[in-house]
C-alpha cells in the first residue's frame, strides 16, 4: 500500500513541472514583460524608461534563463525562471504587481472562501442526492418525467441570473438577508445563507441529473434484486443498499473537489463581496495582476493534484475490492 | 460589396463541416438506428424547430455587406460607413430608432422622470414622450391598450398565415410520398405518425405566432425596452445570437481536430505516444479551467495590445478577440473528449475485425480512417451537443470576468454585465436582463434537450 502512494506521488512530480513550466512560457515567453509592463501603464504616453522602471521595481528585467552579468551560481539563479517559477514549488509567491504579498494575502483570504465553500458543499450535496433519490423512487411516474425536464431546464440557466435574481429577491425586495459582504465571527452567517442557497440552487440541475444515472446504474443489479426479494421496502432499498454502493462514485466526486474548496468560487464570492480567493482571483484578473494569477493557476493545479491523490487514497480505504498492488 | 470578418469566415466553414459530418453519419449503416430513434423523438424535433431560426438569425447576421445606404433623417440615404449584415438590413427600424435613454417595454415614455419644457415654457417634471416608441399615436393612454392589442391579433393572424404557406405544401409532400392520403393525415392528427409531424407543426405554429406578434410590435414599439443610451434591447438580443452560437460551434473547431487526432493515437498506437499525449492532457487539466482560460486571455490581450497597428477598424478588433477566445476555449476544453476517445480507441484496436484488416496487411492510416474513426463517431457527436449549451453559457461568466468578448460585441454576458448595476436603480431597470434570460433560455434550454436525446441514442451502454 505505502509502495502504491509512494509511486502516485511521484507521478504528480511531472506534472508539476508541467504546470510550471506551462505558466512560465504563457506569461513570460509568449508575453514578454515589457508587454506586461506596457499594459500597465496604459497604452499611450509609455516612455521606454517607464517600462524599465516598472520591470526593475517588480524584478522583471532579468533575463529568462541564464544571466550573464552575474557571478557565480547566480548566473543561474539570478533569473526570472528561478526566482519567479522555481519559487512557486516552495509557495514561495512572491509579491504581487501592485507591491502586495501575495502567500500572506492568501493565507489570509482561504478562511473566507472555505466558509462560503464548506456549506455550500455539504448542503448541495444533501440537496441533489436526497432529491436524485426521490426522482429514482418515483421512476417511470410523471413525477420523475417532469422532475428530469425540471432538472434540464434549471441547468439551462446562467449562474449569473440565479446569483443576481437571488440577490434581487431576497436582498432587496424581502430584505431577509444582507445583499452582499462580510463579517467575522458569528455574524458570518447572515452573510453567508444566501450564497449558500444560491449556490445549492445553481447546481441543483445538473446534480440531480448526475447523482440520478448513478442511483439507475445501481438499481439494475442483483444485489437489489435480492433485497426486493427478501421483502425489503423500495425505500429501505434505495436508502440503504443503493445508496451504500452508490457512495464510491459519489465518494469520487466529492474528493477530488474537496482541496479546490480553498480556492472558493470566482462568481459568487466576487458578487457577495466576500474576502476570499475566488474575488481575489477576479480582482487580479481585472487589474490585469499577472504575478497574482500565475500563483492563483499553480496553487489551484497543485489543490486539483492533491484531490486526485486524495480521491486514490479515499478509494483504497472504501472499496475493499479495488486492488491497488497491481 | 460582401465584406467577411474572419469569425464569418470561420463560421460558414464550421457549418459546412458539420453539416458534412452530418451527412455522413445519415448515411452510415451503423448509425441509422440512433438517428431513428432522434428523428422519432418528439422532444429532439420540436427542440429543432426552435433552434432553426436561431441558427438562421446567425447565419443571417454573418453575411455583411459594405457601403449599403441608410436612410438618414432630415437628409437622404448615406451609405453607411461599416458594413452591415443582413440582419441589420431587416432590422434597419430597430437598429436606427434610438431613444434618450432608458424606457420600459412597449412604452411610449421614457422610464424616468426629467424636467419636461412645455411649449408655453414653463417646466414640469414629467416623462416625455419617446422619438419613435408609438410615435404614431395621438392620445397614448386611450389608445395603446387597444392598439397593442389589435396589432397583436394581426401578427398573429400574419404569423399563421405564414405557417398555413409552408405547412400545406409540406403535408401534401408527406401525403404525396406515403399514398394513403387518409390514414396519413389521420395519423399525423392523432399524433401516431413516425415522424412527430403533429408536435413539430403545433411547435412551428407556436412560433410563428409569436415571431408574428413581435414583429407586428416592434414595427412601432421597442417591444423588449430600451437601454441606457436608448437602443433597442430587441435589437440588441437578436445581435447577441451569433455571439452565442458561434462561441458554441466555433469552439468545437478547435476541440475536434485535436482530440480527436490525439485521442485516437495514444489510444492505437500505445507506448510512448500514449505515455506523451496523456501527460499533455493530464496537466492541462490539472489547471482550473476558468484559470487557464483568464491566463491566456490575459496574455493574448497584451500581444494584441502589442499589435495595436495591425487592426484596421475597432470591429475587426473585437472580432479578433472574438476569434481569439472559441480558440482559447477549445484549446483548453478538448481533454475531455481527447480522454474519452483514447479509451474508446484502446478498446476498439482490440475487437477482431480491427486484429483481421491488421492481418490482412491494410495499412495504418487506413485502420485509422476507416475502421476505428467511423466507430468513435457517436462520441464526438455527444461530445459536440453536450459542450455546445455549457459553451453558451460559459461566455456569459467570462464577459461578467472581463475575460470574455470584447465589450463592444454584442452578447448576452454584456448585457448581463451592464443589467447588473440596473438592478439597484429606482425604479428598477430589469428588461435588459429579462430579455437576456429569455433569449438564452430560448437557445440552451432546446439545445440541451436535444444533447439529452443524442445522447440516449447514441450512447451505447444506454441501451433501453
Amino acid at each position: 500500500m505505502s509502495a502504491y502512494l509512494l509511486r502516485r506521488l511521484l507521478t504528480t512530480v511531472p506534472l508539476l513541472i508541467g504546470i510550471n513550466l506551462l505558466t512560465f512560457v504563457l506569461f513570460f515567453v509568449i508575453n514578454s514583460p515589457e508587454d506586461m509592463a506596457r499594459m500597465h501603464l496604459g497604452q499611450k504616453h509609455v516612455t521606454q524608461e517607464g517600462i524599465a522602471k516598472w520591470t526593475h521595481e517588480r524584478g522583471y528585467d532579468l533575463p529568462l534563463f541564464y544571466n550573464g552579468k552575474a557571478e557565480g551560481l547566480e548566473v543561474l539563479t539570478k533569473t526570472i525562471f528561478v526566482e519567479k517559477s522555481l519559487g512557486l514549488f516552495l509557495f514561495r509567491f512572491g509579491h504581487s504587481d501592485a507591491g502586495r504579498d501575495i502567500g500572506a494575502d492568501i493565507r489570509q483570504r482561504m478562511g473566507p472562501s472555505l466558509a462560503i465553500a464548506v456549506p455550500s458543499l455539504i448542503v448541495g450535496l444533501l440537496m441533489d442526492i436526497s432529491l436524485a433519490l426521490l426522482l429514482v423512487f418515483f421512476r417511470l411516474t410523471y413525477l420523475e418525467v417532469w422532475g428530469a425536464a425540471l432538472c434540464i431546464m434549471l441547468m439551462s440557466i446562467s449562474t449569473l441570473f440565479y446569483i443576481i435574481g437571488g440577490q434581487f429577491l431576497v436582498g432587496k425586495c424581502l430584505q431577509w438577508v444582507p445583499i452582499s459582504g462580510y463579517d467575522s465571527g458569528l455574524e458570518a452567517i447572515r452573510f453567508i445563507v444566501l450564497p449558500v442557497l444560491i449556490g445549492t440552487l445553481a447546481g441543483v440541475g445538473s446534480g440531480v441529473r448526475w447523482y440520478r444515472t448513478l442511483f439507475l446504474e445501481e438499481i439494475e443489479q442483483d444485489y437489489v434484486r435480492t433485497a426486493r426479494a427478501k421483502g425489503l421496502s423500495e425505500a429501505k432499498v434505495l436508502t440503504v443498499h443503493v445508496l451504500k454502493n452508490a457512495m464510491i462514485p459519489i465518494l469520487t466526486g466529492v474528493v477530488v473537489v474537496l482541496p479546490l474548496l480553498f480556492t472558493g468560487s470566482l462568481l459568487t464570492e466576487s458578487f457577495f463581496a466576500i474576502p476570499g480567493l475566488g474575488s481575489y482571483t477576479i480582482d487580479a484578473i481585472n487589474q490585469q495582476d499577472f504575478a497574482i494569477v500565475r500563483a492563483m493557476v499553480f496553487l489551484g493545479s497543485f489543490l486539483y493534484i492533491l484531490g486526485l491523490l486524495l480521491t486514490d487514497i479515499s478509494y483504497m480505504l472504501v472499496d475493499p475490492r479495488v486492488r491497488l498492488q497491481d | 460589396m460582401p465584406q467577411l470578418l474572419p469569425t464569418d469566415v470561420f463560421f460558414f466553414l464550421t457549418l459546412f463541416g458539420l453539416f458534412g459530418l452530418l451527412v455522413y453519419s445519415l448515411g452510415q449503416t451503423h448509425l441509422r438506428r440512433p438517428w431513428q430513434k432522434v428523428f422519432q423523438s418528439t422532444q429532439a424535433m420540436v427542440s429543432l424547430v426552435i433552434l432553426i431560426p436561431y441558427l438562421l438569425v446567425a447565419v443571417a447576421d454573418s453575411i455583411r455587406l459594405e457601403g449599403v445606404l441608410v436612410p438618414q433623417a432630415g437628409e437622404g440615404p448615406v451609405a453607411s460607413s461599416e458594413p452591415l449584415s443582413l440582419l441589420d438590413l431587416g432590422l434597419q427600424r430597430l437598429r436606427l430608432s434610438v431613444e434618450k435613454t432608458y424606457s420600459a417595454p412597449l412604452q411610449v415614455e421614457l422610464h424616468a422622470r426629467e424636467m419636461v419644457r412645455l411649449p408655453d415654457g414653463r417646466e414640469i417634471w414629467s416623462t416625455p414622450r419617446l422619438r419613435y416608441g408609438g410615435s404614431h399615436l395621438i392620445d397614448p393612454f386611450k389608445e395603446r391598450t387597444s392598439d397593442l392589442f389589435r396589432r397583436a391579433i394581426k401578427g398573429f393572424f400574419k404569423g399563421a398565415l405564414v405557417w398555413l404557406m409552408l405547412t400545406v405544401p409540406l403535408l401534401a409532400m408527406v401525403v404525396w410520398w406515403t399514398g394513403d392520403k387518409r390514414r396519413v393525415l389521420l395519423d399525423i392528427a392523432l399524433g401516431r405518425s413516425r415522424f412527430p409531424w403533429r408536435a413539430v407543426l403545433l411547435a412551428g405554429l407556436f412560433l410563428a405566432m409569436v415571431v408574428g406578434v413581435l414583429a407586428e410590435w416592434a414595427a412601432v414599439y421597442h417591444v423588449l425596452g430600451t437601454d441606457k443610451v436608448g437602443a433597442d434591447v430587441l435589437y440588441q438580443s437578436l445581435k447577441s445570437i451569433r455571439t452565442g452560437i458561434l462561441i458554441g460551434t466555433l469552439t468545437t473547431v478547435a476541440t475536434l481536430p485535436l482530440s480527436l487526432l490525439l485521442g485516437i493515437l495514444a489510444g492505437y498506437f500505445r507506448g510512448w505516444v500514449d505515455d506523451v499525449i496523456q501527460y499533455v492532457y493530464t496537466t492541462l487539466n490539472a489547471i482550473p479551467g476558468v484559470l487557464l482560460i483568464a491566463a491566456a486571455m490575459l496574455v493574448m490581450q497584451a500581444s494584441m495590445a502589442r499589435h495595436e497597428a495591425a487592426f484596421q477598424s475597432l470591429a475587426l478588433r473585437a472580432d479578433v478577440r472574438l476569434l481569439a477566445l472559441c480558440l482559447i476555449l477549445g484549446l483548453t476544453s478538448w481533454t475531455g473528449l481527447c480522454r474519452l476517445l483514447r479509451a474508446e480507441t484502446l478498446k476498439l484496436r482490440n475487437l477482431e475485425y480491427v486484429q483481421a484488416a491488421k492481418v490482412l496487411g491494410v495499412s495504418q492510416p487506413r485502420i485509422l480512417l476507416r475502421h476505428i474513426l467511423p466507430n468513435v463517431f457517436h462520441l464526438v457527436l455527444i461530445a459536440v451537443a453536450l459542450d455546445f449549451s455549457s459553451l453558451v453559457l460559459a461566455e456569459a461568466v467570462l464577459s461578467y470576468v472581463n475575460i470574455g468578448v470584447d465589450p463592444s460585441t454584442e452578447s448576452w454576458g454584456n448585457m448581463i454585465n451592464t443589467a447588473r448595476l440596473e438592478m439597484a436603480r429606482e425604479p428598477v431597470v430589469w428588461w435588459s436582463l429579462a430579455s437576456a434570460f429569455c433569449f438564452m433560455l430560448g437557445l440552451v434550454l432546446p439545445a440541451n434537450l436535444l444533447a439529452d436525446v443524442l445522447r440516449d441514442a447514441f450512447d451505447p451502454r444506454r441501451v433501453s
